[in-house]
């Protein structure tokens, strides 16, 4: 499988990388891990005229602490998540959803970026990024512009970036001390995208729920927030019937394609067991 | 389309070759360095044949372009083998346990499992599994590569290799 030809180009800054976007119009892809775009142009289902490469860009890659707040450079990579001290220590969640992205030579090369600008509505980050509040960092023609995570995906592979637009960072809200987390989910083999999973962040107080995010990968066309399955269990100690509402309620808001993962109402259902897990160890987990 | 000119370094020799973009990395590596030790299984992400080592990462050498590779230190199958050209312990080990039936996976499960080690000199069985769950094998059942990986672990670290029991 051989690609349709293409020119190469590697710009070394943020403002080159724009600027050659900008120039070459519509026939121009960036390029980061190249884990999503190299596979569909060796299908041809991606014919550009013209790669930009973002691996020369400076500044483009990094986890640092900055306050209440981590930022990740957009051309970190899975693999560079999990090697994370930081990563680990405040946002766990991260951690433990990167290892069930695709398999370590994948993670070698797959971005944080990538992941969450390309708009597949399998990519497992997005749904934990609009759970945890986090803001992406658009660079344009125009200038630098944040869109919130919640409001960035549109459609499948359609997103709020704008012709010539990269996402260069990715900022995250640290959640409180002993918060609890938990990413669920349902898939065939390693390295298969979701049939269903669910990203949950919860923190307790005296046995009960005092606040909760829910995020949902591929159960839609974009990844959602259930708020109202958060709202169910809010005050509540989790016990049979709130889980039960909560799963309900996110099973609500479910349009998941029938694909080989199973028709819909196998993966709507999947959906509310993986909600109802994600906040049972959410909950064991906070402090 | 306009050829680009590229150097790296494949198994420490400083290579170069003229390619069109599109050429993948893999291609590069078989058919301009005529090193086929490197295999095209999927060519889909999927199998890890094609596993190399760059600058550290174990990477699916058909997933990437050869100009990305630009500037970058390979090492491939060819390259793994001691110095003196004796068997390096993982080789000794997939030779030992049997770690192979076809064989057409082995030198992306080597190449794997050699970034592994460095890694994680001492893996568990289930970090093995792990670690090479980007590499499929179709004959093993992957019994005997986990023990292979074990037994160049047990090497490297000066350690008795015992096998477990089954």
């Amino acid at each position: 499988m051989i690609p349709g030809s293409f020119s190469y180009h590697r710009p070394a800054t943020v403002a080159d990388a724009v600027k050659l976007l900008a120039d070459l119009g519509d026939e121009a892809r960036p390029l980061a891990g190249g884990h999503s775009l190299v596979p569909m142009m060796k299908l041809r289902l991606a014919t550009p005229a013209h790669l930009v490469d973002l691996h020369g860009v400076a500044g483009l890659k990094g986890i640092k602490r900055d306050g209440n707040k981590v930022t990740i450079g957009a051309m970190t990579t899975q693999h560079e998540l999990l090697a994370s001290d930081e990563i680990a220590k405040s946002l766990p969640i991260l951690h433990e959803t990167a290892l069930l992205i695709a398999d370590p030579q994948v993670r070698y090369r797959g971005t944080i970026g990538g992941n969450v600008a390309n708009g597949d509505p399998g990519n497992d980050m997005p749904a934990l990024m609009m759970a945890l509040g986090a803001t992406y960092q658009l660079h344009g023609p125009n200038g630098a512009r944040e869109v919130a995570a919640g409001e960035f995906y549109q459609g499948a592979y359609f997103t709020a970036l704008e012709p010539g637009e990269i996402l260069t960072l990715v900022t995250v809200p640290v959640p409180a001390a002993g918060h609890g987390y938990a990413y669920e989910k349902l898939k065939r083999k390693v390295g298969d995208y979701a049939t269903a999973a669910a990203a949950v962040v919860v923190t307790m107080a005296g046995g009960k729920v005092a606040a909760c995010s829910i995020g949902l990968t591929n159960l839609h066309e974009t990844p959602l927030l259930a708020a109202d399955a958060a709202k169910a269990v809010i005050g509540t100690s989790l016990d049979a019937a709130s889980l039960k509402k909560a799963a309900q309620a996110a099973e609500a808001i479910m349009s998941p394609a029938a694909d080989a993962r199973g028709p819909v109402e196998y993966r709507k259902h999947v959906g509310g067991v993986m909600v109802t897990r994600a906040l049972q160890r959410a909950a064991q987990r906070a402090k | 389309m306009a050829k680009t000119h590229v150097t790296m370094k494949v198994n420490g020799a400083e290579v170069e070759g003229l390619v069109e973009p599109r050429m993948l990395l893999v291609h590069f590596i078989r058919e301009n360095l005529q090193m086929t030790g490197t295999h095209i299984g999927c060519e889909t992400t999927h199998c890890g044949a094609c596993t190399v080592d760059i600058d550290g990462m174990s990477v699916k050498s058909c997933t990437m372009f050869a100009v990305q590779a630009e500037g970058s230190d390979i090492t491939t199958i060819e390259g793994i083998a001691n110095a003196d050209g004796t068997l390096s312990a993982l080789q000794e080990g997939f030779r030992m346990m049997h770690g192979l039936q076809c064989g057409f996976c082995t030198p992306g499960m080597i190449v794997r499992a050699h970034r592994l080690l460095q890694e994680n000199p001492s893996p568990s069985e289930q970090e093995i599994r792990m670690g090479i769950s980007g590499n499929i094998c179709r004959c093993t059942g992957y019994q005997n590569i986990v023990k292979a990986i074990q037994y160049a672990a047990a090497k490297i670290n000066g350690v008795e290799f015992k096998e477990a029991a089954e």
